[in-house]
């Protein structure tokens, strides 16, 4: 039997729909809009103003408080404004619009494709190159990565954890990278691995990507220590707690970071920034995106510049399909509904998903019978029927908190598997952001 | 077998004196003194159970009330000043005169004046619909219109009008608890005074949006062009990141502001109808909005 965690998790079909579609570049456009909350935490601030002439890779925004980032330009130009601008929730987010003029890139930047395999940084000087160039989790939360290569010093990793799973449905740029790039992935590895000083490396990838896990598999033999583990296909494997449980047997405890069981655990996508980061000087500016959906003819993996426009993107498929009816950025499971198309792409979008009306249908609530799927899906432990029952009375917040309604990590697996259809995920959310808030209030106060 | 039946009255009789006397005693024992005044106090009160005095209940409040030196901020919204003078009579403390309220939408995105520029398909709560974006059209400070105030007024005072897509508050119904206004996420309704004649002006709108930007999504939102805050005689009116909000303690009710407001975001309430009026007719006063839709 093949590893995986050891609680709860569905199967959903995976639709891997473009995975033989090889990683193309996107066209800079001729404009690009770049927003300054890229990343988990307090957004950065704008450091150029209107008519400042930037190239690719200069900064401008620098981070405004410890989980923070650096943001840069991905394009050469003017830059013709800076402004609240829709997210893809429709919520104002402070925007850089550079208007494009050629493609000018900073000296420092080695656009060569040689791959650099010596690594002659210290460990401090590899967390200021990763900061520097506003590297951030790319598997979806943009946790900034520099603060996660930095753990406390009384905390100690005794190993990296490479994330390889992409077990949403639909998603494959984590795939295609690993089956193009897998050199560049497995040296960032030995990058985090000698910024954090630790021995050891896992490269834990789902058994769906065969071709993933035999590249990686040969790139991973010139490292010492490093070692791809093929895990079994379920959802949500990617989750950091699930992943470091189907690896490595350890349970995080709730309210926890990985780095309490001597662990950290980066996506392979981060892999490849910091790998750019560090040998090659180039801030993340660009990433794959999947463009995707059954209702697609043509299945993309684009190499995006970061700030483009979701409605351009839509030119690489042949324009908007006739049958598409919700746009979702990321995966069907995790990902979030693009209620306004003329958002941006940012550092951590991975995929650009497109389905039909018959797919996002929701079907009509019915009571729940306590069948317990929920219970049995859940990958935290929880117990879904009871979070729903308590958020919908309202105000049983002690009794949320007992329930650990915190630990809970929206992956959906509940809504995913309960025959009444009940929009368990939906509910559960929102108490659990009041929850956290009381929680939140209640530690600042002592 | 007839002396089976007088055994069995006699030691039930027994039986039920003696736990009659335990239980008496039981019940001496840990007896909880309270205030007989809390149960008149009771009485007196609504009994709606609503938390629109900010407390649990009428029980919690008549507790409170009866503990209070003063009655102080202790107000019942439901039963008004009628109430909290007979409790204050009944507990022989001074009633605190307060101005009735209702209830206001500060918003009237109707289909009309703000169309849709997507579709939300998920649960039906305003509530959750918040928590993922910022509402089905351009403006981000609307009426979301899923309707979580309806579902908290237990006075059914609030209602959705499916018809034109928004919130309508019945002003005899509402009796300004204040549940709808803990209920919106998007704090887009206000208790204010009902006014001399329940005659009020007021902002019909929420959008910290720039006046462009407000414009577009929406025709009847206030677009922070201050105007109304020249036009008051008064100085009712502030202008606030790009809103207007009026003063209820110092407007007069002149509605200067109202024909100075170019998108008729400025709503006056309740008053006669400016219509040419025959010289034998009466002044018609009507219980509807003034502006016609």
């Amino acid at each position: 039997m093949k590893r995986t965690f050891s609680i709860g998790g569905v199967h959903p079909n995976e639709s891997k729909l473009s995975r033989d579609a090889h990683i193309e570049t996107f066209p800079v456009l001729d404009v690009a809009y770049i927003s300054m909350a890229q990343h988990l935490g307090a957004p950065a601030e704008p450091v150029v103003q209107k008519g400042d002439k930037v190239k690719v890779g200069q900064v401008i925004g620098k981070p405004t408080g410890f989980i923070s980032g650096f943001v840069h330009s991905s394009v050469s130009g003017t830059v013709t404004a800076v402004e609240p601008k829709g997210d893809l929730a429709g919520n104002p987010v402070m925007h850089v619009v550079i208007a494009v003029e050629g493609d000018e890139w900073f000296e420092e930047i080695d656009r060569s494709k040689d791959i650099v395999r010596e690594i002659p940084f210290s460990s401090e000087e590899i967390l200021e190159k990763i900061k520097n160039a506003g590297v951030v989790g790319l598997g979806g939360a943009a946790f900034p990565t520099h603060i996660k290569l930095n753990p406390p010093k009384d905390k100690k990793a005794d190993c990296l954890i490479i994330n390889g799973t992409e077990c949403e449905p639909y998603i494959t740029s984590d795939d295609r990278i690993m089956r193009e790039r897998p050199e560049e992935i497995a040296i960032g590895a030995a990058i985090m691995m000698k910024a954090l000083n630790v021995e050891k490396c896992y490269i834990g990838i789902e058994e769906n990507k065969p071709e993933a896990i035999i590249s990686m598999m040969k790139a991973a033999s010139s490292h010492s220590g490093m070692k791809v583990v093929v895990l079994d296909k379920k959802y949500p494997q990617g989750g950091e707690k699930q992943l470091i449980d189907a690896l490595l047997g350890r349970k995080v405890p709730s309210l926890a970071l990985p780095i309490e069981v001597g662990a950290v655990v980066q996506n392979v996508g981060t892999s490849l920034a910091v790998y750019e980061a560090v040998q090659k000087n180039k801030p993340l500016i660009d990433n794959v995106i999947t463009v995707t959906g059954s209702c697609v003819p043509h299945q993309r993996n684009l190499l995006v510049r970061v700030g483009t426009p979701f409605s351009k993107m839509l030119d690489a498929i042949g324009g908007l399909p006739k049958d598409a009816a919700k746009f979702i950025s990321g995966g069907p499971m995790m990902g979030k509904a693009v209620a306004n198309l003329e958002a941006s792409t940012l550092k951590a979008t991975s995929a650009l998903l497109l389905l039909t009306e018959a797919e996002t249908k929701r079907k009509e609530e019915s009571h729940c019978i306590r069948c317990g799927k929920c219970i049995e899906a859940c990958p935290m432990g929880l117990e879904p029927y009871l979070l729903n029952k308590l958020s919908r009375i309202g105000g049983m917040y002690d009794e949320l908190e007992k329930e650990k309604v915190h630990d809970c990590i929206e992956c959906g697996c509940c809504l995913y598997s309960c025959p009444a259809h009940i929009p368990l995920l939906d509910i559960i959310r929102v108490s659990k952001a009041e929850v956290m808030n009381i929680m939140r209030n209640r530690s600042v106060k002592q | 077998m007839i002396i089976t039946i007088i055994y069995t009255i006699v030691s039930l009789v027994v039986l039920g004196l003696l736990f009659s006397v335990v239980l008496y005693l039981v019940a001496q024992k840990f007896k909880v003194e309270e205030d007989p005044r809390i149960d008149v106090i009771e009485s007196l009160l609504p009994g709606a159970n609503c938390g629109g005095c900010g407390l649990a209940g009428c029980r919690a409040f008549a507790e409170d009330v009866v503990k209070a030196p003063a009655i102080g901020s202790l107000f019942c919204p439901v039963g008004g000043d009628a109430v909290m003078e007979k409790v204050a009579a009944a507990l022989g403390k001074e009633a605190v005169k307060t101005e009735p309220k209702v209830a206001v939408i500060k918003c009237h995105g109707t289909f009309d004046n703000r169309s849709k520029t997507n579709f939300f398909d998920g649960y039906a709560s305003c509530k959750v619909m918040s928590s993922l974006y910022s509402g089905d059209t351009g403006c981000k400070y609307g009426c979301l219109g899923k309707g979580d105030c309806v579902n908290v007024c237990l006075f059914d005072a609030i209602r959705i009008d499916e018809r034109r897509g928004i919130v309508e508050v019945d002003e005899e119904k509402c009796v300004a608890c204040g549940a709808c206004v803990k209920a919106c996420p998007k704090s887009i309704i206000e208790l204010r005074p009902k006014g001399p004649k329940n005659r009020r002006v007021y902002v019909s709108c929420s959008s910290r949006d720039k006046g462009a930007i407000a414009r577009k999504v929406c025709s009847v939102s206030c677009i922070g062009c201050g105007k109304c805050v020249k036009a008051c005689p008064f100085d009712a009116i502030t202008l606030e990141n790009n809103l207007a909000y009026i003063d209820p303690a110092k407007c007069k009710l002149c509605r200067k502001c109202v024909d100075e407001c170019p998108t008729k975001a400025i709503w006056a309430v309740n008053f006669p109808i400016k219509v040419p009026v025959t010289p034998k007719q009466e002044e018609p006063v009507t219980k509807t909005y003034n502006r016609e839709e």
